[in-house]
């Protein structure tokens, strides 16, 4: 089994257009989460959100290119282009063959669907534009990072819903591992944040009308995000040969299927997950210092998530540390684990632990060190980020300080 | 003669619970009748769509939301304040 290292992060969210700007801004515990402003929003009784209100397409592509990109594809090649220009890494013909792409997404083109569904139905048009199908297609982040970097060799989308990226980076992961590929760029993007995307999510009453408060008492329900982060995945012995800077080290995954409900979380399935991601790192649980959260803020996930957390560490749940992100960047649904994984790759290299904001008061049933609203110093050796997804789909990533 | 609010509401819940509105008593609980939280989801939906009103209800946690879905004659007596506060 080959080692597998992550040498390039890139990042885009409420909280910045790179991925410093995102850590940067969980270092402060800033909250990204503002009124939604798009076209309709006025019949939406869910009002906010982790929107990327400063966001201009049209400084960072052509208008050729705004055409063929649906917003989550246009987030992926941000955050893709950033990760390969930090990772040094230049794709010759024969490392391109060796080289692939694997992101998640939920909603894929959503925002797309959302504006020619507008234009055939409420505006009566009879003829959309002719890229709609490229557009809204699921996979086409990840085709248009793979044509952009000349990537060859496996690429394709995965969608777990909230899970889809981090089931996306444990097939990058497993990809490399086995010796399949060389370098994969993983991680997920989403953009769902238009009338459609929340009014869809209105209707089944778990969001929050006034803030993420994840782990405490007065949590009242989610909020969503949009945004990408992409991470360069790269076999150790390439990356060593090159002398590029390691960042982190992957070292274990883990999926599990609740198969039980289609929205409720399920302890055991959670369990399962996080105590095979630590079996397949080879890691016992007392070497887990920070735990990035699923923590969605809703009563339910909390409540399941450290219960489960409680099972598998035992004692030493104690003296970790875990923390949601979601409170700072919202729930970026498909993209949410690889703008969580920023979080775990910081505690490590840095020695800071993002802090879960809006935290105001203690639950009983989530009484764990939860890093409540503000960053903390501490020294780290591997962490593990949780992913719970709607239809009973886990995954969890273990990732160790590289030394 | 229309129906009452107290008859629509019931046939909703009773539709969700796969059972005759008939055999919906009003001391029921959701546990009782079998309804599940997706279940209850779709019954706040179609009392919405039926008595055109907006019902206070969070699924995170339907103990603490306004609407009291105690048993069905609680949740009788809310939708038919609803019904009402929207014609006054």
């Amino acid at each position: 089994m080959k080692r597998v290292v992550i040498t390039g992060q890139g990042a885009i969210s409420a909280l910045g257009q790179s991925a410093e700007e995102n850590l940067t801004a969980m270092r402060e515990g800033r909250n990204g989460i503002g009124t939604l402003e798009f076209p309709n929003a006025d019949r939406l009784s869910i009002t906010i959100g982790g929107q990327l209100k400063t966001y201009d397409p049209g400084a960072r592509f052509t208008r050729q290119q705004i055409t063929l990109y649906d917003v989550f594809t246009q987030f992926a090649l941000i955050a893709a282009e950033e990760a390969v220009a930090q990772s040094g890494l230049v794709f010759s013909d024969e490392l391109a063959a060796d080289a692939g792409v694997v992101l998640g997404t939920a909603g894929g083109g959503l925002q797309t669907q959302d504006e020619n569904y507008r234009s055939v139905y409420e505006d009566g048009k009879n003829r959309v534009h002719p890229f709609v199908v490229p557009r809204l297609m699921n996979n086409a982040a990840a085709s248009h990072v793979s044509m952009v970097h000349g990537l060859q060799g496996p690429a394709f989308t995965v969608a777990t819903a909230c899970a889809s990226s981090n089931h996306a980076m444990g097939q990058a992961f497993n990809l490399i591992r086995t010796g399949a590929s060389k370098v994969m760029l993983a991680g997920g993007s989403e953009s769902m944040l238009c009338f459609g995307g929340i009014k869809a999510w209105e209707g089944l009453r778990v969001m929050s009308k006034d803030g993420c408060r994840p782990f405490s008492a007065n949590r009242n329900g989610m909020v969503q995000g949009e945004g990408a982060a992409v991470f360069v995945f790269e076999e150790y012995e390439h990356a060593r040969t090159r002398g590029a800077d390691i960042l982190a080290e992957v070292v274990g995954f883990a999926m599990t299927s609740d198969a039980s409900d289609i929205v409720m979380p399920n302890k055991q399935g959670a369990k399962r997950a996080i105590a095979g991601a630590l079996r397949d790192a080879g890691l016992p649980g007392e070497a887990i210092g920070y735990i990035n959260a699923h923590g969605t803020g809703t009563t339910a996930n909390d409540r399941t998530e450290c219960a489960a957390v409680r099972e598998v560490f035992g004692a030493h749940a104690d003296s970790l540390m875990i923390s949601s992100t979601k409170s700072m960047h919202g729930h970026l649904i498909g993209g949410t684990g690889a703008v969580e994984l920023l979080a775990c790759i910081m505690a490590l290299r840095e020695g800071v632990i993002a802090p879960t904001i809006n935290y105001e008061s203690p639950d009983p049933e989530c009484d764990l060190d939860v890093v409540p609203n503000t960053a903390r110093e501490a020294r780290v050796e591997a962490t593990l980020s949780n992913a719970f997804a709607f239809g009973g789909l886990n995954a969890v990533l273990a990732l160790k300080r590289f030394a | 003669m229309p129906k009452s609010v107290e008859e629509q509401v019931i046939a909703i819940i009773a539709e969700q619970a796969l059972i005759e509105p008939g055999d919906v008593s009003m001391d029921s609980t959701l546990e009782d009748l079998g309804i599940d939280s997706l279940g209850l989801v779709e019954a706040v939906f179609a009392i919405e769509e039926t008595f055109d009103v907006s019902v206070p209800f969070n699924a995170n946690d339907p103990a603490e939301s306004e609407f009291d879905i105690t048993n069905v004659k609680s949740m009788v007596a809310a939708v038919e304040k609803l019904v009402v506060e929207k014609s006054g």
